[in-house]
């Protein structure tokens, strides 16, 4: 049988839009023209997914109350998109990516990290409830590779040790250190530079503008 | 008007045209799947690629393919045909190849084309996808490993019959076809979607595994179960009707069918009356025709003609309706009327019993108003129609009456009669919507007319229709009376009402409780409330052991539509015929020799000998039935005036005489099909409740259900 | 001839400035833009055109062209600009740092690319997981709003425009422009048919312009220095600058803006630090993303870094994320990671895609093994070619593309595994 995405909870979780994110609802969907409230069926499963950690039928039934669309379109888009969790998962989401990037600079060994500190692997919520692990595709940070998001923010520049730290730290209940684990600067080559070294407000540095531009002249908006 | 080459053939389509239909104008095939032309392009199977000039080298898919002057198309070049033979083989990768146990077996598109574009051996040795079944309700069966992700169902369930609850969910390879949390479709449209499935993943539940499509006789019919007449086609095997398809007819139902047209058909095999029946000491006995013929003649002749009445039931034909009113003529009675549910119809004013503007005609109007009525339940192949106009935009709709999730936006106007009056002396801004369209259409149902101030509320309906121009122009006519009944036109055009000095339908039970009508002829009459009949003696000619066979003192087995050629009168004024495509049962007989055979017993016969005879009679009687006129309509052309009607609006709300869609006449009453969809639909009974398969052969004990199911 | 800082568009790429409207400002961004949209609707888009600017999102499609297809006039319909951040072609992460560190350049690029459009409002569609990165767009757009450059009156212009973030929530196939339409729209992300294209027909039925973060980003700095100087950067129909992406096995893996047209090798041994021992121990490059095909090293050596130059050899420079294999690479493994990424990631709309993906991916999975038939290759070949250019999308070319440059270059490592596993598994059918 395929990996039939089928509701989980025939029984109901119950769902509500908490009184704090029924302002955040009234935002998002005043981003959309009147009528296209269907638009907003993404970011309102994002939120509720945000408050209770997982897309059960009542947060569908919901986000129907608030579109107007039939449930079968939210269902449609829940479905679709990989970031909604259809089951209750860890209080931590570990999603490591192995794409080729990844793979190349030894997702594997982060894989292995997780699999030594907690237990499991892809797809798997550790007997405490504390993590689930995922298996994802690229996230979007190939020169920093290895790297993994763990809630709403990428760890990068990864190897089994600093991998293992980072999963011993939240096992212990320790903050995480965001970003490079090797203390890179964003996507800049590591400890040597070769571009961007003159001062960015001068125009030796990239901040002119052409004589003949109309911009030339003023500078500012008004 | 584009000019364009297919194969070489010169082909002139018009602007806005696709490849695949400019093809089809010329007779030249592009095998597709998920292109249908009545419903939205979705080019998602791949299959009608071609190869087009100029372009980008590579093919391109027919069905999405705006048509361009000059362009140059080949569907038989080297690059189609391998494009055709590639998608071809990734459809069938993951198909299981199970013909053999599949019901779609020889009527498969995905057969069929894979004999002509496919190979015959497989390069895929990886493993085949399974997928679970899904629940979509008791009529439509699943089978989701076949599959092909042609949207086909969704489109349909979405555009036609406007109820979105069919998507497909999950992505890539695991992308599945299901409903809502496999809810059953609420649509009474919904076994299109089996006809519309190209493969065998949809499949009819009730007929699952009953026949083969080889194994049937076919016969070009029409349906009576609503007063819509669409076009079927009855598939029989021996004397059994397996099942009932849809035929194109573009006037009335296109493509489609309606479900209880197509389902309740097992019903034709349950609670038949297929002997004659004489009542002695109280209880039913069978009978020989002799018998029951001469029981019947014997009690006719005895009794005062004035004392004598009949009524004309819902499925009642006109052959049988005619000769029944000459042979009351013949007795000398007065009393008999087709109105079972008390309408106010004036049989003298066609206009007023008519859809006058015809159902193909529901896409030319530009605002509608539906008073009293139900569509979706009274006649969903109609609300359909009315969607489609709604789906081109500009059809401002409000509604009167008990029902407003009608499939399309609708302006509620309530469902207070007092509503009509304001609409009718243009204090409702509605009215204005109706005078500012240049066809406005006023829809009235059943449910407005058979009440007792049904007068009163025709007559604010043509006065408002008189105001808004709804009538009275050459080329429009607005007014839409909406028939329940597949009998009532017919009966009304063979003036089957009372005669002078007669009783209709009320004054009939009034007079057969007070024990002044002694004689009572039900004409498969099964609507009244047959408590009412009094002492009469009552004659039931009929096919099922429905109300009024229960009460009957002589019963004379008749036949249903599908074992008869019958003439039916459409809500439209449109003349069609069924087909006998099974013997009636056991010593039941088609209806009009019953009563030929009747006046005989009298000593009376009637002049008719031969069916001929009989539709040349009902040409007489009405020029409806003029021979030729099959599937026309004679336009109504007499439009009395509003001040012909009388009487004061009562508070009542307007109730639909549909109370449950899937049991309103004999034939559904006795189908186990139906009973399951009124379980699932009407009580709410969920998925996992409903038991059995519901079909032809449902050995379970299945409960009559009562009038409202 | 390396592009020197004063000629960079992303002057804090790598976010070591202030990336707020203050340290925007400080670096130039902002300096002029009313004039700039004084000069019309029409001057700013002959000036891309002039510039030479190719859509950065992987297709090359000439950026001005695509704008001059907007109706020139606004009827009841309302255009719109949607810029597309849904960066996820493996090997790619230019845009986030663009977001990230330069917001306010994508944010002006949204202004002057829309009010030349004729639109009034900016969708930026950001890939879900970017959730820091849309958040830091969400507060330089607020800081530019406060500022008056963002609102009913955008710096002074007398042109209403308002920028809106849309969170994707986890689909490659977002990426392709109407399938970013259907995702905006709350559908899934399913590619519509073309025709008709987004121009007539695109977001909410609307006229529609999507393009890449880069190519927005890039504009007001072209306007600025002018069309001239972007087109004199880089070969004819491969002006200006690029942001690559170079991943892999190399030794200093980095983000970097530099000429198009810069030769493989030296991008990768000027920034990179050079491959991870040495040139020589170079195995294959994929120079554009996932979706392009692998070169193998004696391509790299020489070839020129730009659209028409890795055209040339049968490969792209599609989002010019170079990814870097060394001869440790298992190169088979690497494609087959690949086709599993195309399986997962296919919409399953069209069939080819939808069950040719599948297929090419589980046979590219026997493959890494030997476990197949030589002829299987052919047959593997074929299949590719029965999904290439059969498909609603360019999804179904991005999976059949890298598998077609395998068997193109690496063929006879293909055979060597079959041969050796039949080998090692039954002796006597050795060949």
């Amino acid at each position: 049988m395929t990996a039939a995405k089928t509701i989980p909870d025939r029984a109901e979780t119950p769902f509500a839009f908490s009184d704090a994110n029924q302002a955040e609802v009234a935002r998002i969907l005043a981003k959309y023209p009147a009528g296209r409230e269907r638009s907003a069926i993404l970011p309102l499963l994002d939120l509720a997914q945000r408050q209770q950690g997982w897309i059960s039928r009542s947060v569908v039934e919901a986000v129907t109350a608030v579109t107007g669309c039939p449930p079968i379109h939210v269902w449609e888009v829940a479905t679709f998109y990989t970031m909604y969790n259809l089951a209750p998962i860890g209080a931590h989401h570990v999603q490591i990516c192995t794409n080729l990037s990844c793979w190349l600079r030894g997702s594997d060994e982060v894989l292995r990290a997780a699999r030594d500190v907690f237990g499991v692997g892809f797809g798997q919520t550790s007997a405490d409830g504390t993590v689930t692990v995922s298996q994802v595709e690229c996230l979007g940070a190939c020169v920093n590779a290895p790297m993994m998001q763990i809630g709403d923010d990428y760890f990068e520049d990864l190897d089994y040790d600093s991998a293992k730290a980072l999963f011993q730290a939240i096992k212990d209940g320790r903050p995480l250190t965001a970003g490079s684990q090797v203390g890179r600067q964003c996507s800049a080559p590591q400890d040597r530079m070769t571009t961007l070294t003159t001062d960015p407000t001068t125009a030796e540095g990239g901040r002119w503008t052409a004589p003949d531009s109309p911009a030339a002249g003023g500078s500012g908006a008004d | 008007m584009p000019k364009l080459t297919i194969d070489g053939i010169e082909v002139e389509a018009e602007a806005g045209m696709t490849v695949i239909q400019a093809a089809d104008l010329v007779g030249i095939e592009i095998p597709r799947f998920c292109y249908h032309e009545r419903l939205s392009i979705a080019g998602n199977c791949r299959m009608c690629l071609v190869e087009v000039k100029p372009g980008p080298p590579k093919p391109a898919a027919a069905c999405a393919l705006p048509v361009a002057e000059g362009m140059q198309v080949w569907t038989q070049s080297d690059l189609a045909k391998k494009a055709r033979k590639g998608v071809m083989e990734f459809l069938l990768i993951n198909h299981p190849l199970d013909c053999p146990i599949c019901d779609q077996g020889g009527e498969c598109d995905l057969q069929d084309q894979a004999m002509a574009f496919g190979s015959d051996r497989s390069r895929y040795h990886e493993h085949k996808r399974a997928v679970t079944e899904k629940y979509l309700g008791p009529l439509v069966k699943t089978a989701m490993t076949r599959c092909i992700h042609c949207t086909r169902c969704v489109r349909f369930i979405e555009e036609v019959a406007g109820v979105p609850e069919l998507g497909m969910i999950g992505r890539g390879e695991h992308s599945e076809i299901t409903s809502y949390v496999e809810q059953a479709l609420t649509s009474e449209l919904s076994g299109n979607i089996v006809d519309l499935c190209p493969v065998g993943a949809l499949t009819s539940a009730p007929y699952a595994f009953h026949a083969r499509p080889w194994e049937l006789h076919k016969v070009q019919s029409i349906d009576v179960l609503d007063a819509v007449g669409s076009a079927i086609r009855v598939d029989a095997r021996g004397n059994a009707v397996m099942r009932v398809l849809p035929r194109l007819n573009e006037e009335i139902n296109e493509e489609w069918l309606a479900d209880k047209s197509r389902h309740a058909i097992d019903g034709l095999r349950y609670q038949r009356l297929d002997r004659p029946y004489v009542r002695e000491d109280g209880t039913l006995r069978p009978a020989s025709w002799e018998e029951a013929l001469r029981a019947v003649a014997g009690r006719l002749l005895a009794t005062e003609p004035d004392r004598i009445a009949a009524l004309a039931g819902d499925l009642a034909d006109a052959e049988a309706m005619v000769l029944l009113k000459d042979l009351m003529g013949v007795v000398g009675s007065p009393h008999l009327d087709c109105r079972q549910d008390g309408a106010a119809l004036d049989p003298a004013d066609r206009a007023g019993y008519l859809f006058n503007p015809t159902i193909a005609g529901i896409e030319d109007a530009d605002a509608l108003l539906i008073v009293g009525s139900d569509p979706r339940w009274e006649a969903p192949i109609l609300n359909a129609r009315i969607r489609k106009r709604y789906l081109m935009g500009g059809f401002p709709i409000a509604v009167l009456g008990p029902r407003t999730d009608l499939t399309y936006a609708v302006e509620d106007l309530g469902n207070d009669p007092a509503t009509l009056e304001a609409l009718a002396t243009g204090r409702h801004p509605f009215a204005e919507t109706l005078a500012q369209a240049s066809r406005p259409l006023i829809l009235v149902g059943q449910g407005a007319l058979a009440r007792p101030d049904g007068a009163a509320v025709m007559g604010y309906v043509r006065r408002l229709a008189e105001a808004v121009g709804a009538v009275g122009a050459d080329d429009w006519t607005g007014l839409a009376v909406l028939h329940t009944a597949a009998a009532r036109v017919g009966g009304l055009e063979l003036g089957f009402v009372p005669g002078a000095g007669g009783r209709d339908t009320a004054g009939i039970l009034a007079g057969a409780e007070a024990g002044d009508i002694q004689v009572v002829y039900l004409l498969g009459a099964d609507e009244i409330d047959t408590a009412r009949l009094g002492d009469a003696f009552v004659i039931y000619q009929g096919h099922h052991g429905d109300a009024g066979a229960n009460r009957a003192d002589v019963i004379l087995p008749g036949a249903a539509y599908t074992e008869k050629n019958a003439t039916y009168v459409n809500t439209e004024g449109r003349m069609q015929q069924t087909w006998l495509a099974v013997h009636p049962p056991g010593e039941a007989r088609e209806d009009w020799k019953i009563l030929r055979a009747l006046s005989a017993a009298m000593g009376k016969p009637l002049a008719q000998n031969t069916i001929r005879d009989v539709r040349a009679r009902l040409a007489e009687v009405s020029p409806t039935f003029a021979p030729g006129n099959d599937g026309g309509i004679v336009p109504a052309t007499s439009t009395p005036g509003f001040a012909a009607f009388t009487g004061r609006l009562e508070a009542t709300p307007f109730a639909s005489p549909v109370r449950n869609y899937y049991m309103t006449d004999p034939i559904s009453r006795a189908s186990r099909t139906m009973a399951e969809c009124t379980d699932v639909f009407i009580h709410g009974k969920t998925h996992g409740t409903t038991g059995g398969d519901g079909g032809l052969t449902a050995a379970a004990d299945s409960k009559r259900t009562g009038t409202d199911g | 001839m390396l592009l020197s800082d004063k000629d960079r568009i992303f002057t804090n790429l790598y976010g070591h400035h202030d990336w707020s409207l203050k340290g925007a400002r400080a670096r130039g961004d902002w300096d002029g833009t009313k004039a700039l949209l004084a000069m019309g609707h029409d001057w700013i888009v002959e000036q891309v055109k002039a510039s030479g600017l190719r859509g950065r999102g992987g297709a090359g499609f000439p950026t001005g062209l695509k704008w001059s297809f907007m109706p020139k006039t606004v009827g009841e319909r309302p255009h719109y600009l949607v810029v597309n951040a849904d960066e996820g072609e493996p090997g790619t992460c230019k845009d986030r740092d663009m977001m990230r560190n330069d917001p306010h350049k994508l944010i002006e690029g949204c202004l002057i690319a829309g009010f030349a459009m004729r639109a009034h409002a900016a969708y930026i569609y950001v890939r879900g997981e970017f959730y820091r990165e849309a958040e830091r767009l969400e507060h330089a757009i607020a800081e530019a709003e406060e500022a008056g450059l963002l609102g009913d009156d955008a710096c002074g212009s007398g042109w209403p425009f308002r920028v809106y973030v849309h969170k994707g929530a986890g689909a490659y196939i977002c990426g392709e422009e109407t399938a970013l339409i259907q995702s905006l729209e709350g559908k899934k992300g399913q590619p519509r048919l073309k025709p008709p294209f987004p121009a007539g027909v695109g977001l909410y039925g609307c006229p529609t312009t999507v393009n890449n973060v880069e190519s927005i980003a890039v504009v007001p700095t072209i306007l600025r220095r002018g069309a001239s100087w972007f087109a004199g950067i880089g070969r004819e129909n491969n002006t200006g600058t690029k942001v690559f992406c170079i991943s892999g096995h190399v030794n200093r893996p980095c983000n970097v803006e530099e000429a198009m047209g810069i030769p493989l090798r030296t991008l990768i041994e000027k920034h990179a630090g050079g491959v991870r021992g040495g040139w020589d121990n170079l195995l294959a490059v994929i120079p554009g993303g996932a979706s392009v095909p692998v070169i193998p090293k004696e391509i790299c050596d020489d070839v020129l870094m730009d659209f028409d130059a890795l055209k040339d050899v049968k490969s792209g420079l599609g989002t010019a994320a170079v990814m870097v294999m060394d001869k440790s690479t298992d190169i088979v493994a690497a494609i087959a990671r690949l086709s599993a990424f195309y399986m997962h990631e296919s919409c399953g709309q069209c069939t080819p895609c939808r069950e040719g993906a599948g297929w090419m991916s589980r046979v590219m999975d026997r493959m890494v093994a030997g476990d197949a038939e030589i002829d299987e290759i052919d047959v593997l070949e074929e299949v590719t070619r029965q999904v290439e250019g059969h498909t609603i999308c360019a999804l179904g070319d991005a999976a059949a593309w890298p598998i077609q440059g395998l068997i193109r270059h690496f063929r006879p490592e293909m055979e060597r595994r079959i041969r050796e596993r039949r080998g090692a598994g039954t002796p006597a059918a050795a060949e």
